[in-house]
Formats: structure tokens, C-alpha cells, sequence
């Protein structure tokens, strides 16, 4: 059997999901997360395929010995910082203080 | 005093320091949470320090640098799954699985579904995962003494891997997940700032010019431009590149299953924190990647591939040999002392992560095994941490064993392993159970199993086992490799996903989608989740 909650917890639940708030809180969360995670998964493996059959584009000089695979993958990493940063700062005005209010409404709610 | 003794003696410091936060850390262990969780009250940084000492193995700081230093380009497209798969965890991992877990990878799924079938195949899972990176850790640090302190192979480096074995037995049942942390910092300071103070001193043998220094690896590694330009290890042919698109799916997507890394996010009090962790980690991570390509490139340019590959084929000891040559070269005085720095950096590394994958497998035979599915969740928190600790030292002893049976053979390839089980039979079990109402007990069991049995048959049957086409495998003299690529991940990612599928529709468990508004609640919003322990 799965994990026990008790009844007063159990209805705590079940009202914080049937709220507007909580549908607001998935419905945010669900976008960004899910429309960035399809974003840089395209983005890596363009990246993939590029280095394993585009050899010759990614083999370009642009600058001294630098070519566009180098700068591809640094990229790369320029584009994790930036995800990163972006998530947080949507987390941190957008998710939070909804998350923030229905925690207060549960332990309200389960007393403690 | 000769580079050796030095190099002793810092390994010898590097061991006193471990063994003295053990012991420091041990002090307040008192609960289950302290010994499983830390306690729960790591900050961010602290946290994302630690999940950086987790992930940055000596397979990363010497294996990719190693890599860069002997096929170019190509060991740099490691380092980019390594850190892009951040963001899987990050996006949709890390915080969630916070709030709806306690100690292991299997309490989110026990939530809401029949616990002794998933604990028991979630445990199943986080051993062979935690294994196979384990022996690959183990053996590799075996030969990497053996190379650094320059001694005689066969019962020294069996006395080496017995050491670190012994040493990582007592980190996990002394100190637990507190004291294990606390190493795990350490040993990230120490091998960044150690990192970093190569990297600057390579850089400037070109007066920071970052072209130069490529110009100049490219002319060393006798290969030229290709050097610099995709292909050289994974271009040859249509499998090769099928089988690198392959590893790409693994690394990408396994991060986010590793259990060891997944249980660091236990160790913080909030999901919020659990977040910080992460953007710390990819900040870390990142940077750290970045300086490996330096290592590599620098490594090449400035030792010279041919003489790399000459110590170590697998060029796992370019950082170090870089380290000498920027302190001053081979008998200088500030090229021993380098060198051994690097090599103490490396061995801190071994320890610090042997000591993380041991505490997680612990756990979850403790946890999952013996208190839910043997007890039925009738042991009592004493009783259990008695077990987990007993459990350490029995899967330390294991792994010491086998790490010996497996000293000459080439077993990186377990790290690659152990990223794809964790990517086709963890990773569809987590993202189905947080993201999908109808998932269910069968549909774990399904995934997991699936996944996990998927990868290792095509790893069996791959050229790394058997056959002469690697000039590695494990069995050259006969050849049962059926299996073209090395890497299983394209065919077992999709395979443990779709197991998943089907397990879920081809069974009904109400009760599992009744919680599922509870596991949606709890996972978003930390209502009702495990609190910091004080």
C-alpha cells in the first residue's frame, strides 16, 4: 500500500487542487518547464547531429584557429547559463509566492 | 625531497582531512534524517558544492581533459552533455522530487503506489547504477596511483584500492550523509581552485591568446586541423556516429536519474533551495568544463599527445603532466609541486566520490529493501540506520573485491553504462510519476526492469564486451557482439519509456491515481513535505 496521510491532510490536498491558484501555479510551472526542456533539447542535439554529419560547416574558421564547432558548443553553454538564469528569476516572480500562499493555506488547514 | 615523497605526503594530508571532517561531522548524527539526509539543512551553495563533488569524478577532470589532450574536439562534446543535462534536472527534477521524497530515488514513486514492487526495483536500479560507476571510480584510481606515485603494479595497487575501499567504508558509515557532504565541498573547492590555477598558468604559456594555444595543439597532437574539428574519435563511420548520438542521448538525459546525485537534493530544507543548489552546481560545473577544455587543448600543446599517450593510452594523465610542465617542466622544483597538487586534487576526487556512490546505495537497501519491503515498514530508525551502515560496508567490501578481479581490464565504459541505465530505466519512471495521472505500480516495475535489462543485454552484446573491434573489449579472443554500438542509450531510453507506456495502460490502480492530486500538490508546493530537521 502506498504511503498513509490522514484525513484532515487528505482533504487539505485535495481542496489546494481543486483551487483556482493551484491550477495557475501547474499551468505556469508546466509551460516554462516544459516548453524551455523541448527548447534546448532541440538545440542540443542540432548541435549532436551538426558535429557527426556536418563536419565540413562545423570545421569554418572564423577568427584564428577558432571555428564555428568551438563556438557551437560554447554556445552551448552560454545557452545552459542563460536557461538557468531565465527559470530562476521566472521561479522566483512568477511560482513562488503562489507556492509560498497554499503552503500556508496546508499547514493552516493540517494544523501544525 | 624527491616529486614522490611530496606526492605522499599530500595524499597523506588529503587523508587526514577527510577522516578529520568524518569525525567532525559524525558528532550530531542522531536521527535517520542526519544519517540518510544531512539533516536537511545545507544551503544552496553548500549543496550545489557538494552536487558538484558528486558529478565531477576523476572520469571528468581527468578522463575529458585526457580525452581533449588525445582526440580533440570530440572529448569536448562530453563536457557539453555533462552540463546541458543541468537542465533536465533543474527543470524538472530537482524540485519536485524535494518535496515529494524522503531518503531515496524510490519514496516519490512509493507515494502513490504499491510500495514493496517499486522500492525493490528502484533499489534494484540505484545498486547496478551505483556499481558500475562505483568499479569504474575504483579501478581507475587504482591504476591512477599506481601512475602518479609511480610504485609496482599487482599487490601495492591492490593495497590502493583496498585503502580507498576501506576509506570510503568509513566516510559513508561514520559520518554519514553529513559527513559525506562535507567531503564532497572540500573536495570541490580543491579541485576548482587547483583547476583554475592550471588553466591560468597554461594560458598564459600563450599570453592568454586562446587561438595560439589551439594553433599550437593542433601542430603537437599529430593530427593537425582535424584536431580541432569534430570527428576524430566518433567520425569514422556511420555506427561510429550512431553510437555517438547515442552517448549524447545518455549523457543528456542520465544526469537527471543518477541516484546519487538525485538524493543530494534531500540534503536542503526547501525545494527553493534545492534550486539554488542546482543553479549553483551548473555555474560550477560549467566553469569547470570550460577550464577542462583549456586542460586538454593546453595539455596537448604544451606536453604533446604522442607523450601523453605514452604514460597513459587513455591519456588520463594529461592534467597532471600539464601541471608539471606549466610549474617548470619535468625535475623543477615548481613542476613537482604541481604535479603533486593535481595528483593530491585527483585523489581527493576518487575519494570524495567512491564515498557518495557507496552512501547511496546504503541508503537504499536500508530504506527500500529492509525497512519497506522485508520489515514492511515495521524497523525502527535506529534499526535502520544500523542497516545502512552495515549495508555500506558490505557493498565497500563487494566493490573492493571486484575492483581487484577487474584492475587490468578497461572498464570505463561502466560510467557510460551507468549514465544510460539511469537515463532508460530511471529517468521514465520519475518524469511518468510527476507528470502523469494514470502512471502506475506496473508501469514503474515495467520501466525500470525494462530499461535497466535493456541496457545491460545490448552492453553484453556490444563491441566494449566482446570481439576485436575496440581493441578493448573484455572477452577480444571470442565474439558474440551482435549489437553494433557501445552505447545502448538510443534503442533502451526510448525502450524504457515505452515499457513505462505499457505497464501503465495494460493495468488499473485507483489508488495510485487517486494520490496522484496529493503527489501533484505536495511535489509544487512542499505541502505536507519532509521538513529541515533541527
Amino acid at each position: 500500500m502506498p504511503e498513509e496521510v490522514s484525513r484532515q491532510q487528505h482533504e487539505a490536498y485535495q481542496r489546494i487542487h481543486g483551487s483556482e491558484q493551484f491550477a495557475l501555479l501547474r499551468h505556469r510551472f508546466r509551460t516554462f518547464a516544459f516548453s524551455w526542456t523541448v527548447a534546448f533539447m532541440i538545440w542540443y542535439l542540432l548541435y549532436v547531429f551538426m558535429s557527426s554529419f556536418a563536419v565540413d560547416f562545423m570545421s569554418i574558421k572564423i577568427a584564428g584557429n577558432i571555428n564555428i564547432a568551438l563556438v557551437f558548443g560554447l554556445l552551448q553553454f552560454a545557452s545552459t547559463f542563460l536557461i538557468a538564469a531565465l527559470y530562476s528569476r521566472y521561479a522566483n516572480s512568477r511560482l513562488d509566492p503562489i507556492g509560498a500562499e497554499l503552503l500556508a493555506e496546508y499547514d493552516l488547514e493540517d494544523g501544525r | 625531497m624527491s616529486d614522490r615523497t611530496l606526492t605522499i605526503i599530500l595524499f597523506l594530508v588529503v587523508v587526514a582531512v577527510t577522516i578529520g571532517i568524518t569525525i567532525w561531522a559524525s558528532r550530531e548524527n542522531k536521527s535517520a534524517a542526519d544519517y540518510y539526509a544531512g539533516g536537511r539543512q545545507f544551503s544552496g551553495l553548500q549543496n550545489g558544492l557538494a552536487v558538484s563533488g558528486d558529478y565531477m569524478s576523476a572520469a571528468s577532470f581527468l578522463g575529458i581533459s585526457g580525452l581533449i589532450s588525445t582526440v580533440g574536439y570530440d572529448g569536448f562534446l562530453y563536457s557539453i552533455g555533462f552540463l546541458v543535462a543541468w537542465l533536465v534536472a533543474l527543470l524538472l527534477v530537482a524540485e519536485l522530487l524535494r518535496n515529494s521524497g524522503r531518503y531515496t530515488m524510490a519514496d516519490q514513486l512509493a507515494y502513490r503506489m504499491q510500495q514493496r514492487p517499486v522500492r525493490t526495483a528502484a533499489s534494484v536500479s540505484t545498486v547496478a547504477v551505483s556499481i558500475f560507476y562505483l568499479l569504474a571510480q575504483m579501478v581507475g584510481a587504482g591504476t591512477l596511483v599506481v601512475l602518479l606515485l609511480e610504485v609496482e603494479e599487482g599487490l601495492v595497487k591492490n593495497l590502493i584500492i583496498a585503502g580507498v575501499g576501506a576509506l570510503m567504508i568509513f566516510y559513508v558509515t561514520v559520518g554519514g550523509m553529513k559527513g559525506t557532504t562535507w567531503v564532497q565541498i572540500v573536495k570541490a573547492v580543491l579541485l576548482m581552485s587547483g583547476t583554475l590555477l592550471i588553466t591560468v598558468l597554461a594560458l598564459a604559456e600563450f599570453n592568454f591568446n586562446i587561438s595560439d594555444m589551439l594553433g599550437a595543439a593542433a601542430d603537437q597532437s599529430g593530427s593537425g586541423q582535424a584536431f580541432l574539428e569534430p570527428g576524430l574519435a566518433y567520425g569514422a563511420t556511420t555506427t561510429a556516429k550512431i553510437d555517438f548520438i547515442s552517448l549524447a542521448l545518455a549523457l543528456v538525459l542520465g544526469t537527471a536519474g543518477l541516484p546519487h546525485i538525485l538524493i543530494r537534493f534531500y540534503t536542503v530544507p526547501t525545494a527553493r533551495v534545492a534550486r539554488t543548489s542546482v543553479q549553483w552546481a551548473i555555474t560550477l560545473i560549467g566553469l569547470f568544463y570550460l577550464m577542462t577544455l583549456v586542460l586538454g587543448f593546453g595539455a596537448a600543446a604544451l606536453v604533446g599527445t604522442e607523450e601523453i599517450a605514452s604514460v597513459d593510452p587513455a591519456g588520463n594523465l594529461a592534467s597532471p603532466l600539464l601541471a608539471e610542465a606549466v610549474g617548470g617542466g619535468e625535475g623543477s622544483t615548481g613542476g613537482a609541486v604541481l604535479l603533486a597538487l593535481i595528483a593530491a586534487v585527483a585523489f581527493a576526487t576518487i575519494l570524495a566520490v567512491v564515498a557518495g556512490l557507496t552512501l547511496t546505495s546504503a541508503s537504499s537497501v536500508a530504506h527500500d529493501l529492509y525497512a519497506s519491503v522485508l520489515r514492511k515498514g515495521q524497523a525502527t530508525e535506529k534499526d535502520e540506520v544500523k542497516v545502512a551502515k552495515i549495508a555500506a560496508a558490505v557493498i565497500g567490501a563487494i566493490a573492493i573485491g571486484l575492483s581487484i578481479l577487474a584492475q587490468d581490464q578497461n572498464i570505463a565504459f561502466l560510467v557510460a553504462l551507468a549514465f544510460a541505465v539511469a537515463a532508460s530505466a530511471n529517468l521514465p519512471s520519475l518524469l511518468y510519476n510527476l507528470f502523469w495521472k494514470r502512471f502506475n505500480t506496473r508501469g514503474a516495475v515495467w520501466a525500470i526492469y525494462g530499461g535497466l535489462v535493456c541496457c545491460v543485454g545490448l552492453v553484453i552484446f556490444s563491441p566494449v564486451v566482446s570481439g576485436p573491434t575496440t581493441g578493448t573489449a573484455l572477452f577480444p579472443e571470442s565474439d558474440w557482439s551482435y549489437f553494433p554500438l557501445s552505447n545502448p542509450g538510443i534503442i533502451s531510453i526510448p525502450f524504457g519509456f515505452l515499457m513505462g507506456y505499457l505497464g501503465a495502460v495494460t493495468s488499473r490502480e485507483p489508488a495510485s491515481e487517486e494520490r496522484y492530486p496529493e503527489l501533484e500538490v505536495r511535489s509544487l508546493t512542499g505541502a505536507g513535505s519532509e521538513s529541515a530537521h533541527h
